[in-house]
């Protein structure tokens, strides 16, 4: 297929049963193309059984296309070995997952862990229950008030006690760009452990966690094209080897007694029970989806929305962006507030022109409070929007305060 | 989707809200909260002889949820709890989409918040100053007893 083609919202069967909609609530979850949804029913239709169970042909099918995904993220991310690969639910539960398995073999009373200020709840709330469970102690890396956090406050922020930093690549409020190279080598430098939230940027930006050095790495299928209900954890091989398991069950075990039970090995001692195969082939396609269009495209599409979007939204009165003065730095995300008008009315006026944004505090509280706002409204766009979304987008834009009853 | 349901009574009672402000001479107060939309207001009332002479309320959230606390005090002001309470129940069956025209004539301009009953997001926006209002006034108390603290 042409890249032209690959961007068209033409390949989104929900604009089929929604041809009005423009959906700009992106960094939320992603709509599906069509090659997603059709793999997922292909893998149901002709390769379904329990994967790394039976002993039967369709067994080793559904095996095969449970694996051949974990390959493909393998090379998405540029991980050393399919045993750093680990499926999960989310992004959400990959971080879980450090906090519970790494977490507790590793922090101690005393010990402290660094998290950003601007970090969704997901990479947040982990910490807190841990450092709580531990007696340890949970410290914030503040940013400036357009969301830029620099290496200087990192080495001041770390003390030989910081064990873990979690910080998300690309956040999920101010859509800025965080250089996670340059954390993870200050970071190691003092020997703490990085926890980099992907789940805003590997949809948007080539993500290699050699290149970057990161000690775990978590993102979501679903807010890359792909289903819900699938995530991926990438963890340093050296690191997982010694993490004790997760979840406990079925297919995590290579031996087990009456009194105990030795586990498998990497990757699926981290993966109890069945397994989400169809969201794991899901993940597949998505991929491939990717791949073939090329991050140079997605990039360049988004960046020339973002672009659109920013400088439209500049123009209006009373509207105010958080972050970045540079649409480049927003990497599709427009975060925003219109004086006199709560997100949530601003959310609702555009519902009623058919254009779907988020309004809230977006799962990222402390960084509201920080902003010292409530809650904000948020427009989120993706390389299948086109320019009529973002026209559409900005002329509502405009009318909100005159619709909320102010004059003029 | 939604109709545009910002009319000119829920903007008004939004943006110039008169019953938004301290009440000195309140005798019961009440913080309600939308946990999820931050919808967060403390709703003072002065119920004397069993009734509600004055009230008021402060704080933040949408535009439903500021315009339906200012109209509801509008409608209770100068009743009884009881009869609080039978609007509030009118309210809730207007919001929940089971109500007659008989009884929407009753609730007067707040029932201009009817299409919100097509708006399952906002109703708990719509509910706030009404729910607060019901855990305030703990109506079966109030009836048998005068609040007379102030």
């Amino acid at each position: 297929m042409m890249n032209k083609e690959l961007l068209s919202k033409q390949n989104f069967p929900v604009f089929d049963a929604y041809p009005g909609l423009a959906y700009l609530d992106n960094s939320a979850t992603q709509q599906k193309p069509r090659q997603v949804i059709e793999a997922v029913n292909r893998y149901y239709c002709e390769e379904n059984a329990n994967p790394l169970r039976g002993l039967y042909e369709l067994s080793v099918k559904a095996t095969d296309a449970y694996e051949g995904a974990r390959t493909a993220v393998k090379g998405f991310i540029g991980a050393k070995s399919e045993k750093e690969i680990i499926f999960t639910r989310n992004a959400s539960e990959s971080l879980n997952l450090i906090a519970y398995s790494w977490g507790r073999e590793n922090i101690k009373a005393d010990d402290e862990i660094l998290v950003a200020v601007s970090e969704h709840h997901s990479d947040l709330l982990p910490w807190q229950i841990l450092a709580k469970q531990k007696g340890a102690v949970i410290r914030y890396l503040e940013c400036s008030q357009s969301g830029e956090y620099t290496a200087q406050a990192l080495r001041k922020a770390l003390t030989p006690k910081t064990k873990l930093f979690a910080v998300a690549q690309i956040s999920n409020v101010f859509g800025r760009l965080n250089p996670i190279k340059e954390f993870t080598d200050i970071c190691h430098e003092n020997k703490t452990v990085i926890v980099c939230d992907g789940a805003q940027s590997v949809p948007h930006i080539p993500v290699d966690v050699q290149e970057l050095g990161v000690d775990f790495l978590a993102f979501s299928a679903h807010k890359m094209l792909g289903p819900m209900g699938m995530g991926v954890l990438y963890g340093k091989e050296e690191l997982l080897e010694k993490m004790p398991p997760f979840l406990s069950g079925g297919e995590m075990i290579e031996y087990v007694t009456r009194e105990g039970a030795t586990y498998a090995e990497l990757p699926h001692k981290f993966e109890a029970g069945t397994v989400n195969a169809g969201g794991a082939v899901g993940l597949k396609a998505a991929i491939d989806y990717i791949n073939e269009l090329g991050f140079e495209a997605i990039e360049r599409r988004e960046d020339e929305l973002t672009k659109l979007a920013f400088e439209g939204m500049k123009k209006i009165p009373y509207v105010n962006i958080i972050g970045a003065d540079d649409p480049h730095d927003h990497h599709g995300i427009l975060t925003f507030t219109i004086e006199g008008v709560h997100p949530h009315d601003i959310a609702a006026v555009f519902d009623s022109e058919n254009i779907a944004i988020r309004a809230g505090h977006h799962c990222a509280q402390p960084l509201h409070q920080f902003l010292g706002v409530q809650s904000t409204a948020r427009m989120s766009l993706a390389f299948y929007n086109d320019e009529k979304d973002i026209e559409r987008f900005v002329s509502v834009l405009g009318s909100v305060r005159r619709k909320m009853g102010y004059g003029g | 989707m939604a109709d545009n349901f910002y009319g000119e009574v829920l903007t008004d009672h939004n943006l110039h809200p008169q019953h938004k402000h301290e009440l000195d001479c309140a005798t019961c107060s009440q913080h309600g909260v939308n946990p999820s939309c931050g919808d967060d207001i403390v709703l003072n009332l002065e119920v004397r002889n069993g009734i509600i002479e004055n009230g008021s309320f402060t704080g933040s959230g949408c535009a439903i949820s500021q315009a339906s606390a200012d109209i509801m005090l509008d409608l209770i002001i100068g009743k009884t709890p009881e009869e609080a309470e039978h609007y509030k129940e009118l309210f809730m069956k207007m919001i929940s989409g089971g109500i007659t025209d008989e009884e929407l004539e009753e609730l007067e301009e707040a029932s201009a918040l009817q299409s919100i009953s097509k708006m399952p997001a906002r109703v708990k926006c719509a509910a706030l100053g009404w729910r607060t209002l019901e855990t305030l006034l703990n109506f079966k108390e109030v009836k048998n007893e005068d609040i007379n603290k102030g």
